[in-house]
């Protein structure tokens, strides 16, 4: 089992989630995130004090997989969120020990 | 009560409605340019003020500021508690309406010039020291110099100082003290070097809307009677708060940058401050003059604060204190008695000697106001400490200083923690709740 996480651009997400959808995902998780890379971040003027603001906006998803599966989750991740300019994003493969249902109890692969 | 006129007294009523309705505007004005923490701090600076000054006003301010002379500087007590400010008109100020009417009208005056002040210290006033600054700047600055042009027997009216709706009295005096606050209090923690971005522009946008609005009570309900004189003021108003929305933004779109919507609502508000002495004196035309140079001239000022290091937080000296000065030297310029038979010609209408009236007229007020707040600025220091904690400062005023937040907008009710209401008012019942506490919490009685 492996956890899939991804940093994306926002605009991005749409396109991700059916993509991953399509090939029978059926859960994950989004959350708003902010961070830099090589992407630049940008300048803000208020009544003439001017900022740069480093950080940039991304949304992080976050998805448990097979092991089977990792491939080919990343290679969709990748094919739907590629703009090919700087600021694309990042994918990262966590093995993952354990997973419970809260609700029934079920471990592993059944919980999923 | 044969002499009040209906219609003088309507309007002058709702225009002082409309004038108080611009310090709830004013805080949301500033309370967006803050950061999100100091939100409520900053909204309660000006809330505040409305309370206090208004109760002042009645207790004994509108005597000092308009009762009979003494001395050509301030008014005497006679009027004190409106002692004798009845239902009849009082035929020196305004003599078609109730006495009371002039006398509420004043008061928002009175309530929102300090509130002005406060953008200058925004984010790290000690709220006890803000409200003995603010009592004491009001009674001695404000109400000698509302006094010293508007009072009958004040000197620079005597001198033939002109200003309107209050472009010495509220603006320019605010300006000053705002420049003695940025200076005395200091610059807030990370000026210069952190992002101190406003935190809801929306939230200021609305306040310009409100301000704007009112400011029709304020300079035309400052001709004290429905008519054509007020009719000019309201025309001048719109015209010279539109003309600064233009040059402004045109001015900072040139300059390399881009056009901001907070641009765009600080230069009405820029137009709105310089046309206020003026708005009875001047032709549209002029007011049109005046607005373009209002967005221009004032878009330079607030870059002052950079150059010189102070930090005029909210730019009340670079859009009050500049656009109040130049809106008062504008009409020693422009001014025509054939708008105003009570008021003088300026230079183009051939008369030289009103531009240096105005000039004696609105220097004397800025330096008064800003020696003296620095003074009581002083005081108030060795008292109490003008400035919060470090830490309070981090934290942010709402927290530190009024125990609330403006926005919790988590979903989780992430400020709630736990409910201590019953902790705060009676030791009995803290007692109580620990017990309840105790035995609720046994993992056998949870349901």
């Amino acid at each position: 089992m492996k956890k899939i996480e991804a940093i994306i651009k926002p605009f991005k997400l749409d396109e991700v989630k059916d993509a991953l959808s399509s090939i029978g995902i059926n859960g994950l998780t989004v959350s708003e995130v902010q961070g830099f890379g090589r992407q630049k971040g940008h300048t803000e003027v208020y009544r003439g004090a001017e900022y740069t603001v480093d950080f940039v906006p991304k949304v992080k998803l976050e998805v448990l997989v097979d092991d089977n599966l990792v491939s080919q989750v990343v290679d969709t991740i990748m094919d739907a969120a590629q703009t090919g300019k700087i600021g694309d994003g990042k994918i990262f493969v966590f093995p993952v020990e354990d997973a419970i249902r809260i609700r029934t109890g079920e471990r592993g692969s059944d919980a999923m | 009560m044969q002499n009040i006129n209906t219609g003088d007294t309507a309007f002058v009523l709702i225009s002082a409605a409309l004038v108080l309705f611009m310090t709830p505007g004013l805080a949301l004005f500033y309370g967006g340019m803050v950061r999100s923490k100091n939100v409520l701090g900053t909204i309660m600076h000006s809330f505040i003020i409305i309370g206090i000054i208004n109760v002042l006003w009645m207790l004994f301010g509108y005597s000092l500021a308009f009762g009979p002379d003494k001395f050509h500087l301030i008014g005497d007590l006679s009027w004190i508690g409106l002692r004798g400010v009845g239902m009849a008109p009082n035929t020196s100020y305004a003599p078609t309406i109730p006495h009371e009417a002039f006398m509420i009208f004043q008061a928002m005056f009175a309530i929102i010039t300090p509130a002005l002040i406060t953008g200058a210290f925004a984010e790290r006033m000690k709220f006890k020291s803000f409200l003995v600054f603010i009592i004491a700047w009001f009674v001695i600055v404000y109400i000698p110099v509302a006094h010293w042009v508007w009072g009958v027997g004040g000197w620079l009216r005597n001198l033939g100082v002109l200003d309107f709706a209050g472009g010495i009295v509220v603006h320019a005096s605010s300006g000053a003290a705002a420049l003695a606050a940025a200076i005395f209090v200091g610059k807030r923690k990370g000026f210069g070097t952190e992002p101190m971005i406003p935190h809801n522009i929306p939230l200021t946008i609305i306040g310009t809307g409100i301000l704007w609005f009112g400011w029709f009570g304020f300079n035309a309900g400052s001709a004290l009677a429905s008519g054509s004189l007020a009719a000019n003021a309201f025309v001048n108003t719109q015209v010279a708060a539109t003309a600064a929305i233009v040059s402004w933004t045109v001015v900072e779109w040139l300059r390399g940058g881009k056009p901001t919507t907070l641009g765009a609502a600080t230069g009405a508000i820029a137009g709105l401050a310089t046309i206020t002495p003026a708005a009875g004196y001047v032709s549209p035309a002029a007011a049109l003059l005046i607005g373009l140079a209002a967005g221009l001239v004032c878009y330079y000022a607030i870059s002052l604060k950079f150059k010189f290091g102070y930090d005029d937080s909210l730019d009340v000296v670079g859009v009050h204190g500049v656009g109040g000065i130049l809106g008062t030297l504008s009409v020693g310029l422009l001014a025509s008695t054939a708008i105003n038979s009570a008021g003088a010609n300026g230079l183009i209408h051939g008369n030289s000697s009103l531009i240096g009236i105005q000039a004696l007229g609105v220097f004397t007020v800025v330096v008064f106001s800003f020696i003296a707040s620095l003074v009581i600025f002083k005081v108030v220091d060795k008292l109490f400490g003008v400035r919060v904690g470090e830490e309070d400062e981090i934290t942010g005023l709402d927290l530190s200083q009024h125990s609330e937040i403006g926005y919790d907008l988590s979903g989780l009710g992430g400020s709630a923690g736990e409910f201590v209401t019953a902790n705060a008012f009676s030791t009995q019942s803290s007692e109580v709740l620990s017990v309840s506490d105790e035995t609720s919490l046994t993992p056998d009685n949870l349901p």
